[in-house]
């Protein structure tokens, strides 16, 4: 381990050399500066664990220099040296973010706890923001695949609303991956260090959802032997995920609609009034607006969630993340499954690429999984796939567009050369112009080649 | 064999060490293996003394020990039994220079006097041991030890020192027996 740097400020010569030799015989690696000027050239953001500041000094006085240091390098733990008569410059030190001060002359006691104390506070300090880091790697949103201009959309939503504690409303087709993207937000969130706590309302008979969401206190109901708290309760400080929110019944409505307003309820059966704390983030597949209009879904409810809505499109209009999409399913089912990861053959590679994918991501998932599952060779072959691909072979060319045939076969080539324009033209037999205006045509993008 | 041990001048300082221990250099020498001949010398510690803290300035007290080392001689420590400072510590046990010829020790915090407690010359006598073989360790460029045995630990308050042993912990003694 490398020895701590401290930096002894003090136009004292005496000071400098007393606190110099101190700190030496513990091993320390000390360096001084006698005035503002040389501190300020010795300081970069680092470079010292600890600086032992005089508050009084000729020239710059240290509260001036304190905020100077603290610019360049404002993690610096400062310890003020004062006298008697200043310290209430001390104080307001503290006040401006020195770690604490000491009076002159100090009991070599005291010296040595502050010091161990500031260094204790340095280390902790860097381990809260090592880990801090590393909660955000492991939180990042690199499970949701996709570098089409839709989900690159979707991406630069989720990184604006994470920042802010608005209610989310995430709509797409079942399987395009809506709780992914409320995770997501939720871990580029300031509540990122509370759960997230996720509610499947449409596979909840109501009965239970109403006990699930808001709890229930002891002999609420036959059966409620003890006390238990709901997903409200639990969310506290975090977000709330509600999946499915189209399908809760017009009384869950009410009793949602309640606690969103005033972030209260009561467990069922209780009679005191619970406050709770949480970002609210819903996600259907249900056309709410109709919904609305057939009066199945309360107005105020709808107004109440859609505050900020993501919409998720079908993994059929971003075709150009269906490739990555399966490669990085392989990629992760090797890894779980103990086994290599493969390539695609071009037949399967076709049949993915054509097939409509009404179950959205998770049937490629699942398609994925079975595939690597039941293949024998080094590549995922037509015949790994589930049976309803296949059958999608005989299917493709009325199943698909000429214009979606076009976009995927410049894809295949764009594939094929790397995303090489003028050989791309070439084995497509048209000039580099067509091929520019149909890339702009079909949104295609040759960088993610 | 000790003409081939290096030598350390025990200075007491205005006979800052009494008649009685006349042992120390043995008792010194058996932690390490140094030469420990004693000198006695005088030095006006009036001129060194704060009439504001009543105390002695340490740092110039070694100034003028460092002046009365023998011309064959590599290191001296003296001893004295005034209370010593430097200005930004309240007191000190010593004072030495890292990797360098000179150290003070001051045996005015050692006696259990100091704190009102019944005199115990025993116990003064292992504590100046101590504090001498501490200061000599960081003459020797060894910094403070984490084992709060060794005689190298950091001490702050005289009961630090009771717990220290007189000797180096393996760890310091491998570097000392490196260098």
């Amino acid at each position: 381990m490398q020895p701590y740097k401290i930096l002894v400020v003090d136009d004292e010569l005496s000071v400098r050399t007393a606190l110099e030799g101190w700190f030496l015989e513990d091993g320390f690696k000390v360096d001084t500066a006698e005035s503002a000027e040389e501190t300020l050239k010795k300081i970069q953001p680092g470079s010292y664990d600890l600086i032992l500041l005089d508050i009084k000094m000729s020239g710059m006085d240290g509260i001036t220099l304190q905020k100077k240091i603290k610019d360049i390098d404002p993690q610096a733990i400062i310890i003020i040296i004062t006298a008697y008569a200043s310290v209430d410059t001390a104080v307001e030190a503290l006040k401006l973010g020195a770690f604490d001060y000491v009076t002159k002359p100090f009991d070599p006691d005291d010296l040595s706890n502050l010091v161990g104390n500031a260094l204790k506070q340095k280390e902790l300090t860097t381990e809260n923001i090592k880990l801090k880091e590393k909660i955000s790697e492991l939180s990042s949103i690199d499970e949701i695949v996709g570098d089409s201009i839709e989900m690159n959309r979707v991406f630069e939503m989720v990184q604006t609303v994470a920042e802010t504690d608005s209610t989310v409303l995430i709509r797409g087709e079942s399987g395009t991956g809506k709780e992914l993207v409320a995770r997501a937000i939720h871990s580029r969130s300031k509540r990122r260090y509370f759960p997230i706590v996720a509610v499947n309302c449409g596979a909840i008979p109501e009965t239970l959802l109403e006990s699930e969401l808001f709890g229930h206190e002891k002999g609420a109901f036959t059966g409620a032997h003890y006390r238990r708290k709901g997903k409200i309760e639990l969310a506290h400080g975090g977000t709330l995920f509600l999946d499915e929110i189209g399908d809760i019944s017009s009384k869950m409505q009410v009793d949602l609609l309640r606690v969103l307003e005033n972030k209260r309820f009561t467990r069922l059966g209780g009679d005191k009034e619970i406050q709770v704390d949480f970002r609210l983030i819903c996600a259907t597949n249900k056309n709410l607006e109709k919904l609305v209009e057939e009066e199945i879904f309360r107005e105020d409810v709808y107004y109440r969630i859609n505050v900020f809505t993501i919409f998720l499109p079908p993994l059929r209009e971003r075709r150009a993340d269906i490739l990555p999409l399966a490669l990085h399913f392989i990629k992760k089912c090797a890894r779980s499954m103990g086994k290599a990861e493969k390539q695609i053959s071009p037949q399967a590679e076709a049949i993915l690429l054509t097939y409509p994918w009404p179950g959205n991501v998770r049937e490629l998932e699942n398609a994925i999984e079975r595939a690597m599952v039941i293949g024998k060779h080094a590549d995922v072959r037509l015949e790994d796939l589930p049976l309803r691909l296949n059958e999608q072979e005989r299917l493709s060319e009325r199943a698909i567009s000429l214009s979606d045939v076009e976009k995927l076969h410049i894809e295949k080539i764009f594939k094929d050369t790397k995303g090489n324009i003028t050989r791309a033209a070439g084995l497509l037999g048209i000039d580099r112009v067509t091929l520019y205006k149909k890339l702009k045509k079909h949104g295609i993008q040759r960088e993610s080649f | 064999m000790n003409d081939h041990k290096k030598t350390v001048y025990l200075a007491s300082i205005n006979h800052a060490i009494p008649p009685y221990w006349q042992n120390m250099a043995n008792d010194l020498g058996s932690a390490v293996n140094f030469a420990f001949p004693c000198i006695e010398i005088a030095i006006d510690l009036n001129l060194f003394y704060s009439e504001e803290r009543g105390q002695y300035h340490s740092t110039l007290i070694l100034s003028k020990i460092l002046n009365r080392l023998p011309k064959n001689g590599e290191k001296i420590i003296g001893v004295t039994n005034v209370d010593i400072f430097v200005p930004i510590l309240t007191f000190l046990f010593g004072e030495a220079q890292l990797g360098g010829k000179g150290a003070i020790v001051s045996t005015c915090r050692l006696h259990n006097e100091f704190y009102g407690l019944p005199q115990d010359d025993r116990l003064l006598y292992a504590r100046t041991i101590k504090e001498v073989l501490h200061e000599l360790g960081h003459l020797l460029d060894l910094v403070h030890c984490r084992d709060y045995e060794c005689v190298m630990h950091s001490s702050t308050y005289v009961e630090d020192i009771d717990l220290k042993k007189p000797q180096f912990c393996p760890v310091c003694q491998s570097i000392l027996t490196t260098d």
